[in-house]
C-alpha cells in the first residue's frame, strides 16, 4: 500500500484528538472555579519539590513578561525548523525529478 | 518538559554537567569530521536538528491533564549517532532557556543528559538492533523514536529523584516524579514515534544515497521500500 504509512500517522493523531476532547470534558466538568487544567508536567514538578520546603537557588536570567510573548517565542522556534525542513525537502525532492 | 532553572541543588547540577560535557565535545568533533569529509549529509544534518526545534516547540496536551512535549531527538540519533543529537539537543535547550525561560542554564547539564544523551542512545541501540533483526525498518524507526522520547523524561524523573529523595526515599520520589514527567509522555512518545517514522519514508524516497552513505541501510531494503510506495 502506497501510502499504508501516512493512514497509521493521520490514525493516530486522531485518536490522540479524540482522547483529548474526552478527557478535556471530563477534566472541565470537576474544574473549581478558577482553577486551570492543562498546565506544564514541569509545573507540576516544581509545585511537588516546593511543597517539601525546597527554594530554587537562582531564576532565569530573563522571563517572557507575559503568555503572548512566551507563545511568540515558541511559534519562532518552530518556524525556524519548519523553514529548514521544508528547504531542504523540497531542494530534494527538486533536484531528484530534474536529475 | 525540561528541570526548571534553580531546581537543582548542588552538587547535582555540577554532576550532569560533567557527565553531559565529553559527549557534547566528541559530538562536536563527529561534526566537524562529518562536514569536512561528506559535505552531503550537511543538509539532513539541518532537518535533523530542526525537527528537534519544531517538536520541542510543540506542548501537547496528555491524558493526565497536563501538557508536555515531544523532543525530537530520536531522527537525529538514528542518522547520526547519540553523540551529534547531543549537540542539536543542546542547541534547542539553550534557545528555550535563554528566550522561553523553559528549562534553564544550571539546569541544562542534567536537561542535555536526559534529552540529548539518554534518549538518543535508546533511539540508536533500537534502530541498530532493529535493523540487524531485519524487522520493517519504520516500525523499528518508530520503537526508536517514540522510546528515547519517553526515556528521556524516565532519566529526567531519575534526576530529580535523587536530587529530592524525601524522607521516603529514592524510590518513593522516583515514581513520584515518573506519575508526572513519564506517564504524561507516553500518548507524545506515540506521536513522536510515529511522525518521525513518517519523516524517515520521506528520507527513503527523496535522499537515500545518503542513508547508504551513513551505513544507516543497505541498497536492497531501500529499494524494496521504495517498490513498496510507489
Amino acid at each position: 500500500m502506497k501510502y499504508a504509512l501516512e493512514i497509521a500517522v493521520t490514525a493516530i493523531i486522531v485518536i490522540f484528538a479524540a482522547v483529548f476532547l474526552v478527557q478535556n470534558a471530563a477534566i472541565q466538568a470537576d474544574l473549581a472555579e478558577g482553577e486551570e487544567a492543562w498546565g506544564g508536567a514541569d509545573g507540576s514538578a516544581a509545585e511537588l519539590i516546593e511543597s517539601s520546603g525546597y527554594e530554587p537557588w537562582t531564576s532565569p536570567l530573563w522571563e517572557p513578561p507575559s503568555g503572548e510573548i512566551e507563545s511568540l517565542f515558541f511559534s519562532l522556534q518552530a518556524a525556524i525548523g519548519a523553514i529548514v525542513i521544508g528547504y531542504f525537502f523540497g531542494y530534494w525532492r527538486g533536484s531528484r525529478k530534474t536529475a | 518538559m525540561h528541570i526548571m532553572e534553580g531546581f537543582l541543588p548542588s552538587p547535582w547540577w555540577e554532576i550532569w554537567f560533567l557527565l553531559s560535557i565529553p559527549f557534547i565535545v566528541i559530538g562536536l568533533y563527529q561534526i566537524n569530521r562529518l562536514v569536512k569529509e561528506n559535505r552531503e549529509t550537511l543538509p539532513l544534518l539541518a532537518v535533523a536538528g530542526a525537527f528537534v526545534f519544531v517538536l520541542s516547540s510543540l506542548k501537547l496536551p496528555s491524558v493526565t491533564g497536563s501538557c508536555s512535549h515531544p523532543t525530537g531527538t530520536g531522527l537525529g540519533a538514528i542518522l547520526f549517532g547519540p553523540f551529534i543529537a547531543s549537540v542539536l539537543g543542546l542547541i534547542v535547550l539553550i534557545y528555550q532557556a535563554l528566550f522561553l525561560a523553559h528549562g534553564g542554564l544550571t539546569t541544562l547539564g542534567a536537561n542535555v543528559f536526559s534529552m540529548g544523551i539518554a534518549g538518543p542512545i535508546v533511539a540508536y541501540l533500537i534502530y541498530k538492533a532493529g535493523t540487524r533483526a531485519g524487522i520493517n525498518t519504520y516500525v523499528t524507526v518508530f520503537f526508536a523514536a517514540a522510546l528515547a522520547d519517553l526515556f528521556t523524561y524516565v532519566v529526567t524523573s531519575v534526576q530529580l529523584a535523587l536530587a529530592f529523595p524525601g524522607e521516603a526515599g529514592f524510590f518513593t520520589a522516583f515514581q513520584a516524579f515518573a506519575a508526572i514527567f513519564a506517564v504524561t509522555q507516553v500518548p507524545l512518545a506515540v506521536i513522536e514515534g510515529a511522525v518521525i517514522a513518517l519523516v524517515f519514508k520521506y528520507i527513503v524516497q527523496l535522499k537515500p544515497e545518503i542513508l547508504t552513505k551513513l551505513n544507516l541501510l543497505p541498497e536492497a531494503t531501500i529499494r524494496k521500500l521504495q517498490e513498496a510506495a510507489a
